[in-house]
């Protein structure tokens, strides 16, 4: 009985990832779900890494697992009332979500179900699967414009077309970058909070 | 390695499968035993610095078999749980901060080409890793149901996210000076001697290295840093409602962490496995030993292994020796001087190491002395700029 | 066992995608905590991205030639950038709703109610 590892971790990966995302939507405990995503974002990390995307894989550890939610508990953290105010949805709104949900599943699963060529792997039973290519390098280049993995495939002869690399994505993603930064640092400004004695009366007093 | 074990046992899987486990027990077994070591390195350190002895009784003149004996005494200690405590993350956040920091070890390339797992973006793994402690420690915070947990928990998190910033420019710089982010290819470039390594390469890799390494003592909350552990504030900061097992599994994962920024600094600015003096090839050299021999390579490379693991402990006691010099930097101090000093110093040393590199792209003693000093350098060019034109042709 | 010998392939990715898209979009629909909906929409941009990247990847399927290649690993690159960007943003609005309304419910903000 040969195990094929790839399978076994690709398996573990998507119960977690499936898993932990359920437990993220039937939690009540904000905190809870916050470590429900954190494990869950580690696992879709983990089929980054067994897709042959290791780049993507840590990148999408350091940001979203190690900046986007230590952003959202500390959002939690800062929100957060004594004590725990349990918030609890009505049974009719679950009802009309999962309807929504379920729907919203079985057109994404026909689609990915519809398409042959989608359905067969390139990996051979009982092989280990190829060495992963590199992707840190052509990556980088790609992002200063240059594809370096498009240049073996055609002749020297032919003009450079196709070979344009994500500079302008990358310089405009940038620029996006500090305006929503400097704007969510300007909308969450410290000011005078309410306390919650006083009727919300907001947009009256509030202090600009 | 996988394939040869795969002649002797038949299948590949099953080779595969034994090489992973062995290389996996290899890097636990080292870590877990360097953590025993500095346990007892700190104790007699912090105790020499002092001026008094530190454990001298269990197991000789010494204390060597001392961390035996705390790790007995935390095992057997009673398993607390606070009331107000959320059970299921009070217990899972130690591990969250373990599993960080022992992932790590994972990518960290011992020698040229013993590394567990050959990622090519290995340095920006490590640094992605070695980020996600900080949600063991939130969680923990949280979890205790004590504020001063949580506040501890919250400094710590602000200042560990604050502090990768730095880090990771002034990680960077190295990087860019080798032209790869594979830990492998970096350390392979600064074979020969001390002259080769990184931080002597230009004087802002130098500044750099000074930066990476203030960073990195305030990204594993060591003192001066430790604000958030302080005994004389707040008690244990977060870990301050746990005891016994779980206080050492969060103990483990912090001294991994300092062997791992450590090692990392070995790595991109000290040479990583290579010695200070080309000894091993001077060694074969002189005794007439052909240098390809697959015996003679294995011993140049565990040599290197020990050089390797000797800086790192170098690094790990360094962070010792300025824990018990130097007095605590407050809360705001520490945020200060990570937005207003480390960050733009580490910003400015990244542009200057790339104008440097833009003036002297062959390396300053060829380019100032000309073509005759190149010529008499042991390799053709700097490994350095080997490396850059490697990847400017294949993109590995 | 049979299922764990069968090498794994481009619609196993495009399944678990599609589970981590119905979930977050229930999560947004369902949770009153406003860093509860955030969860959500972070699940949503997720499942988009193994999407992506399993589109982009040259061992999923029999012909690697048909694979997007580099272009989907950058495409999902430029989602997590994006994605941390709407995040911060998304919890300054959260974090002054609280500050002004002395409340995370998002059910309560119903002051535009006709």
């Amino acid at each position: 009985m040969a195990v094929h590892w790839h399978s076994f971790f690709f398996w573990l990966m998507a119960i977690m990832a499936c898993g932990f995302a359920l437990a993220v939507v039937f939690s009540n405990n904000i905190v809870r779900m916050a470590f429900y995503l954190i494990l869950s974002l580690g696992a879709v990390s983990g089929l980054f890494f067994l897709a042959g995307a290791d780049f993507l894989g840590a990148m999408q550890l350091m940001i979203y697992v190690g900046g986007t939610v230590v952003l959202l508990v500390f959002g939690v953290m800062l929100t957060a009332r004594r004590p725990w105010v349990d918030m609890q949805t009505s049974g009719g709104q679950w009802v009309l979500a999962a309807v929504v949900g379920a729907l919203l599943l079985a057109v994404l699963l026909q689609t990915a179900f519809s398409v042959p060529p989608w359905q067969s792997s390139a990996a051979a039973a009982g092989a280990l699967p190829p060495a992963a290519e590199p992707t840190a390098g052509p990556l980088g280049l790609a992002m200063v414009g240059v594809r370096v993995e498009r240049m073996a495939d055609r002749p020297a002869a032919e003009s450079s077309s196709g070979l344009a690399g994500y500079l302008l994505p990358f310089e405009i993603v940038s620029v996006h970058l500090v305006v929503v930064l400097v704007g969510a640092a300007y909308l969450a400004r410290a000011r005078r909070r309410l306390s919650a004695a006083a009727p919300a009366r907001p947009l009256e007093e509030a202090p600009q | 390695m996988v394939d040869f074990l795969a002649q002797y046992l038949g299948s590949v899987w099953l080779a595969g499968t034994l090489w992973a486990l062995v290389q996996v027990v290899l890097v636990l077994t080292v870590v877990m035993i360097s953590v025993a070591f500095f346990t007892w390195l700190e104790r007699k350190e912090s105790a020499r610095i002092q001026d008094r002895l530190g454990p001298t009784r269990v197991g000789g003149r010494f204390g060597w078999l001392q961390p035996v004996a705390d790790g007995l005494k935390l095992l057997m200690k009673e398993d607390l749980i606070p009331a107000a405590a959320d059970r299921v993350l009070f217990r899972a956040a130690p591990y969250v901060s373990f599993c960080a920091a022992f992932t790590v070890f994972v990518a960290l390339p011992v020698a040229s080409g013993w590394v567990a797992l050959r990622l090519d973006a290995g340095v920006f793994f490590v640094l992605a890793v070695a980020g996600l402690e900080v949600l063991g420690v939130v969680l923990a915070g949280y979890a205790s149901g004590s504020k001063w947990s949580l506040f501890g928990a919250m400094r710590e998190a602000a200042q560990v996210v604050s502090y990768e910033v730095p880090l990771a420019l002034s990680a960077v710089v190295p990087v860019m000076v080798a032209g790869s982010i594979d830990p492998v290819t970096i350390g392979d470039l600064q074979a020969g001697g001390f002259w080769n390594w990184l931080v002597f390469h230009d004087p802002f890799t130098f500044a750099a290295f000074f930066v990476y390494f203030t960073c990195a003592v305030a990204s594993v909350n060591r003192a001066p840093f430790d604000l958030p552990e302080a005994e004389s504030e707040l008690v244990a900061g977060f870990m301050t409602e746990y005891s016994g097992f779980r206080w050492s599994v969060f103990f483990m994962a912090e001294y991994a962490s300092m062997l791992a920024v450590s090692f990392l600094a070995a790595i991109l600015f000290l040479g990583a496995w290579h010695g200070p003096l080309p000894l091993v090839a001077g060694v074969y050299a002189v005794l007439g030993i052909p240098a390809g021999h697959p015996l003679a390579i294995f011993v140049a490379q565990l040599a290197g292994a020990g050089v390797f693991l000797v800086k790192g402990y170098l690094g790990v006691a360094t962070m010792i020796w300025l824990r018990w010099t130097l007095p605590r930097l407050r809360i705001d101090q520490v945020m200060t001087m990570c937005l207003k000093y480390c960050l733009p110093l580490s910003a400015a040393m990244f542009l200057g190491a790339a104008v440097w590199l833009y003036a002297f792209p062959a390396g300053v003693t060829s380019q100032l002395l000309g073509p005759g000093a190149a010529a008499t350098e042991a390799a053709g060019s700097p490994p350095a700029v080997a490396g850059r034109t490697a990847l400017a042709e294949g993109g590995r | 066992m049979n299922l764990l010998g069968q090498p794994v392939g481009l619609v196993h990715y495009l399944v678990v995608g599609a589970v981590l898209f119905a979930c977050g979009v229930v999560c947004m629909a369902v949770k009153r905590n406003a860093v509860g909906v955030l969860m959500g929409i972070e699940l949503v941009l997720n499942g988009a991205n193994l999407n992506f990247v399993a589109l982009g990847s040259r061992f999923l399927r029999a012909d690697s030639r048909l694979a997007l290649g580099l272009d989907g690993q950058a495409m999902a690159l430029f989602v997590i950038v994006l994605a941390a960007a709407e995040a911060a943003v998304a919890l300054a609005i959260a974090l002054n709703y609280y500050n002004t309304h002395a409340t995370i419910d998002v059910d309560e903000a119903d002051q535009l109610k006709g």
